[in-house]
Parts: structure tokens; sequence; C-alpha cells
């Protein structure tokens, strides 16, 4: 076994079991803390397959973005997570049945498969020698030119989420006084003061 | 010699804890994204994998677009759960019907 197998068996593995404890943890903070660690071991399969900028990315967008939320909402909320993980022991049984069916069926494929015969004529963007091109950009060539469209969508379901996320989370307290800016600048000295003259012992 | 099979064989196995987790977890909201999150991982390996025994770079550009998706998701979900906490102050899934108008 090369240095490059026993690198795969690790990676696997610790995505599997940060997969597995992400779904078992008692404490939901220590859950994001598995889901971390699955992230980065399937970051270190996609660089074991070559996919260096996916990889990143996933490093990037995943743990430094995604999980960091989860990790902010989880500690936001006041959330009585004992009470939500009592009746876990029930839908055990249940969990488990359909989970071991599901892996029996994907089981099924191993061994048993291999590539159509029009496959290698089939591809559509040809992955280039890693002499020649490297991979973020190889990636960067088809993804600006082909797949331009698909990008843009990409983009705007990026800024619909970020809309979205913002009007559903903004709330205007009713009784907390805030800081009129606009009404603060138009405020007119001619109108803000008066100036009485008072006459001695007469008062107001 | 690590063959393709390994590597969709580490896919199937986060993708059924994925689906294992959304029945164990089925009160707690923030672990049912989590197991989705999962899932979404797991067929990024399936892309990637194939994508770099292939050698076809579609399947890179498809994880890409299934990362924008995932994040997209995630900010979503965890926005409604906390506009959900806000009004409810709970959490647990089987109250979200009383919610239909």
């Amino acid at each position: 076994m090369s240095v490059a197998d026993y690198a795969f068996y690790l990676f696997a593995l610790t995505t599997v079991m940060g997969g597995f404890f992400t779904v078992m943890a008692r404490n939901p903070v220590h859950s994001v803390l598995w889901l971390i660690t699955a992230f980065v071991g399937a970051t270190g399969l996609f660089v074991l397959l070559g996919a260096e900028f996916v990889a990143m990315l996933l490093m990037i967008v995943y743990v430094g973005a995604v999980a960091v939320l989860f990790l902010f909402v989880v500690m936001m909320l006041d959330v009585d997570f004992a009470a939500l993980k009592a009746e876990m022991a029930q839908s055990l049984p249940l969990a488990l049945l359909i989970g071991v069916i599901l892996l029996m069926e994907l089981g099924t494929i191993f061994g048993t498969w291999h590539f159509a015969d029009g496959a290698e004529a089939a591809r559509q963007f040809v992955t280039p020698a890693i002499t020649e091109v490297h991979n973020t950009e190889a990636l960067g060539l088809v993804l600006y030119t082909d797949n331009i469209l698909l990008f843009q969508l990409a983009g705007l379901i990026l800024l619909v989420a970020m809309i979205g996320a913002i009007v559903l989370t903004l709330r205007h307290r009713t009784h907390v006084k805030r800081q009129n800016v606009v009404a603060q600048m138009h405020r007119d000295p001619a109108e803000a003061m008066d100036l009485i003259d008072v006459k001695p012992g007469q008062g107001l | 010699m690590v063959g393709l099979e390994h590597y969709l064989g580490v896919a199937a196995a986060l993708f059924v804890i994925g689906i294992f987790g959304l029945f164990l977890n089925r009160k707690n909201v923030i672990i049912l994204l989590m197991s989705i999150e999962l899932m979404l991982l797991a067929v990024n390996i399936n892309l990637v994998a194939f994508s770099s025994y292939l050698g076809d770079l579609t399947g890179q550009v498809f994880t890409l677009f299934v990362l924008t998706v995932a994040a997209a998701e995630a900010a979503i979900g965890l926005a409604i759960l906390v506009s959900f906490f806000r009004n409810r102050g709970t959490i647990a899934v089987e109250d979200v019907n009383v919610m239909k108008g």
C-alpha cells in the first residue's frame, strides 16, 4: 500500500466517523464540531482525487461559513436539547432498519457495475492533462464559458437566499427608541428653538 | 491502488448516515439540517469521484452548484428556524403544523 492509500483510509474514516457522531452526539455543539470533522475528511478525499479547487472551496464555504452559521444558531437559541433527545431511543429501531436496508441496496452495486462502452466518447468537458492546465484553471475555462448561465443563476440563488435570510430574521421592536438620522439632519434651528424675551418681574 | 468503488463506498455510507440521522432526530431541526448537509456532501463525493476517474470536468462543475445550493439552503433554513423559535419558543418539528393557515 502506498502513502496515498493510507491517506485515503484515514480521510475516509474521518469522514464517516464525523458523520456518524454528528447524528449521534448528545450535545448539538459537539454535533457541529463533528460535522466540521466530516467536512475536513471530505476535503482530504477531494485533494486525493485531484479536485483541489473544489476541496479548498469545501473548506472555505462549508467549514468557514455553513458550519460556523450552525454554531451561531445552536449557541444563540436557548433550547432544552435534553428534552428533544429524550425520544431518540424510540425512533432508533426504525432508523436502524431503514439505514440497513438502504445500505444493502447501495451495496448491491459493488463489483457488478462498469463504465458503459460509450462513456469515454460521451464526455462533455474532458479534463486536460495536469501538466498543461492545472485543476483551477481547467475548471475556470469550463465554468466561465459553457456554463456561464448556470454560474449566473447560482449567483442569483445566493442573492435571493441572502435577502430572504435578512427579511426573515430582521425585526423591529416597538418599544425600543431608535435614532432617526434623516429626521436629525432635517432639524432646523429656527423651528427647534424659541427665543422668548422674558420681562423682569413678570414671568411667562 | 484505491479504486472508484472505495470512494463510492464512503459516499454511500455517508448518505445512509444522513438518512439515519433524519429518522433518529425527528424533533431537532438543527440536527435535521446537518443531516441534509451530510447527504449533500455524500453526493458531492460521488460527483467528484466519477469526475476524477472518468476524466470529465462536468462532475466538478456540478459540485460547485450543489455547494451553492447547499449554502443557500442552510442559510434560509436557519433563518426560518430562528424566526420560528422567536414566535414559539421551541424548535420541535411537530409543532410546525400549527402554522398552517
